[in-house]
């Protein structure tokens, strides 16, 4: 029950964290001055109509990131239990701890040598 | 009494997660779809509060929310132009007979104990924290070996994905 | 609305206590209480950035309104509310307007976990460490969302370069938080801080601090890593089509965040409310946390104003093939001898209550393995920078390819 008392707490902050930064927003909605155009609310680039579509085709590269990240995130979700029990651990399970952190060094390595880390 | 608090969390997040869910079925854009999909798998993480598992919540925000809603973007954002896509639903038979299907089999999963489930009246009383988790992740009777599993699959999927991704002109 | 609110009053009284009415009252007055330090202190954050920036550039800052210009902040809300907000046509409206909100509430929702004094806080949940990360993951995704609902080419670049820059960073960020964590066998933040009474952790492995003191530099989208910003290149990034409160609110969050760094560094590294007479009264301990926060929220602002920006390429280098794999040496390293100290009953195995004299030894030996990592890094990087010297002089003319981040 403890437990859940806590997570009312964070679950009424998070009501009203979103509410914190609408108050201004709306505060201004009542005050502001509404002109808009067709070339004020037309989209801000250089002065030149916008060409094309926004939404254009990105590299791979902004993926690979992406997807180490992925498999370091997994990672660190894995070794926070393993660090949060660390004093009372067996010395076996401190060497599977440092396993699991060397295999996926390893995977870091794989993808130094195959130049993916490289911003292209 | 305690019943009714918990079960308002439960109606909030099933409208989080059924409702994302509907936002990611209909519609037609592929980023919005991605936003609608956090939408249901913050919903999830609300599950797993009440669920007495706020590591599991956590895991939840931090892997969906923060890696792989970036990671389906940038997905999207490699293909040209599916961000508006205008066909309509073909097969729209056989993905509704296919979702029936696998609904019927989880919720027979969820009901019964047939796939080695555990029945609520045998839930442990006590609720394991974090460190417990830690600990049973490393113990050699505990789950060391699917631990390690799990780092060969993440080291296993990052090699082949990089190999299936490397651009060959570098 | 009744309904709801006996709800939470009856979840928080756990088997119906009588002052269930009361309870859901003070759970929401705690609320307000503990996020108010961050909504008043980021009025006068905003103030203190730019007088601290104008200072560093020999200028005066602003000290018109109010005395030394203490003012200001009022006169640029006052200001921002008489702003047109223009949304532009090609927007996504929907998430156009809720990206603003869920960049300042991430920023605010850390702050449900910060312990003020041993006895004032939010909550201290049993997670504590691991909360802070995955709320901040939200705030890379209201990046992320501005840029794609601007439908602009230069907020699209911009999101897009600074959300791989943003995970990016997460990486050394989380590894270097796994040391606190570690050292005091639990994620909660009041028992890292209590952990710390025998040794403050930033003796314990400077390096973690440092790795963490960068990360988060760069989770801030400050200099030397703020292509958030970039304003020669995408002239402001993610946020360009923001405009009066919304993109008020997008900065607020920025200056918010940098505090908040500056007291989650104070309170993992720094021992927190530790300091001579913390025990008197919560008002001295309190004062202990702001001023450690206070001084590393000022040396960002320093380091801020003072180095250039790096090129994208430069700065995804250093994270993968220096930060990373620092991290997790770091780690390795300090485990592995805390460990063994532990073994040989040379150091406490429950570092919360341990005596400085129960630290020395594991204090002396980590402190020399994070030396000798530091040496042994700066090696290398001394050597990479010879070799790069001497490739740049054997090919004077030669200017780098510029790399700035484009579609294609």
């Amino acid at each position: 029950m403890n437990v859940l008392n806590e997570w009312a707490f964070i679950g009424m902050f998070a009501v009203l964290a979103p509410i914190f930064p609408a108050l201004p927003i709306v505060i201004a909605w009542l005050f502001r001055p509404r002109k808009p155009n067709v070339l004020k609310s037309s989209t801000y680039e250089c002065g030149v109509e916008t060409i094309g579509d926004t939404w254009v085709q990105f590299r791979v590269q902004y993926y690979i990131y992406g997807l180490i990240f992925l498999v370091f995130d997994v990672e660190m979700v894995f070794l926070f239990p393993w660090a949060a029990a660390y004093n009372e651990m067996s010395l076996f399970g401190f060497v599977a701890g440092f396993l699991f952190i060397f295999l996926l060094t390893d995977a870091l390595f794989y993808a130094w040598q195959k130049n993916a880390l490289e911003w292209k | 009494m305690e019943l009714n608090a918990i079960s308002i969390g439960f109606v909030v997040f099933t409208i989080f997660t059924l409702g994302g869910g509907i936002g990611v079925v209909t519609t037609r854009n592929l980023f919005q779809g991605t936003i609608w999909l956090m939408v249901s798998l913050f919903g999830v993480a609300g599950y797993f509060v009440l669920l007495s598992a706020p590591f599991l919540a956590a895991v939840q925000i931090l892997v969906y929310i923060g890696a792989i809603a970036i990671l389906i973007t940038f997905a999207v954002m490699l293909t040209r132009s599916v961000t508006r896509i205008k066909t309509r639903y073909i097969r729209l038979v056989p993905s509704l007979l296919a979702s029936l299907a696998l609904f019927l089999i989880l919720l027979l999963g969820v009901t019964m104990p047939i796939f080695g489930g555990v029945s609520p009246e045998h839930a442990p009383a006590t609720v394991a924290s974090t460190r417990d988790l830690g600990a049973a992740l490393v113990d050699e009777n505990g789950y060391v070996v699917p631990f390690l599993l799990a780092s060969v699959l993440l080291t296993g999927a990052m090699i082949g994905a990089i190999f299936i991704a490397r651009d060959d002109t570098a | 609305m009744d309904e709801i609110c006996t709800g939470l009053c009856r979840l928080m009284v756990d088997s119906g206590a009588d002052a269930g009415l009361a309870q859901f009252v003070s759970l929401l007055v705690g609320v307000l209480l503990v996020s108010g330090v961050p909504l008043l202190t980021v009025i006068l954050l905003i103030w203190i950035e730019r007088k601290v920036a104008a200072r560093i550039q020999d200028r005066i800052g602003p000290n018109r309104v109010g005395p030394i210009g203490l003012m200001q902040t009022f006169a640029d809300l006052l200001k921002l509310l008489g702003k047109e907000d223009i949304t532009p046509t090609a927007a996504d409206r929907l998430l156009y307007n809720v990206a603003p909100l869920v960049s300042f509430a991430s920023v605010v929702l850390i702050w449900a976990v910060v312990p003020f004094t041993p006895f004032h806080y939010g909550v201290d949940l049993e997670i504590g460490a691991l909360f802070f990360v995955a709320v901040a993951s939200f705030g890379t995704l209201a990046i992320m969302v501005a840029g794609w609902a601007s439908n602009n080419k230069y907020a699209l670049l911009g999101a897009f370069r600074v959300v791989s820059l943003l995970v990016s960073y997460e990486v050394p960020l989380v590894f270097a938080l796994l040391v606190p964590v570690l050292l005091a066998g639990s994620m909660s933040m009041l028992d890292i801080v209590n952990a710390q009474s025998g040794m403050w952790f930033v003796v314990l492995s400077p390096l973690a601090f440092i790795i963490f003191y960068i990360s988060s530099q760069a989770e801030t989208g400050r200099a030397p890593f703020d292509l958030i910003e970039a304003e020669s290149e995408l002239v402001a990034g993610f946020n360009i089509e923001y405009s009066g409160m919304k993109f008020g609110m997008f900065f607020a969050a920025e200056f918010l965040h940098v505090f908040t760094n500056g007291i989650l560094m104070a309170l993992l590294f720094f021992g927190g409310w530790m300091g001579p007479l913390y025990y008197e009264s919560p008002l001295i301990a309190f004062a202990w946390l702001g001023a450690k926060g206070g001084i590393i929220y000022l040396t960002t602002l320093w380091l801020r104003n003072t180095v250039p920006r790096l090129r994208i390429d430069q700065i995804m280098a250093f994270n993968w093939k220096c930060l990373v794999p620092l991290s997790i040496a770091n780690i390795v390293l300090v485990s592995l001898a805390l460990k063994v100290l532990q073994e040989l009953d040379m150091a406490p195995r429950q570092l919360i209550g341990a005596s400085f004299a129960d630290m020395l030894p594991a204090t002396i030996l980590l402190l020399l393995i994070n030396g000798a990592l530091t040496l042994y890094l700066l090696g290398i990087l001394r050597r990479r920078g010879k070799d790069a010297r001497r490739e740049a002089q054997a090919a004077p003319v030669q200017f780098a390819r510029a790399t700035a981040a484009t579609a294609d």
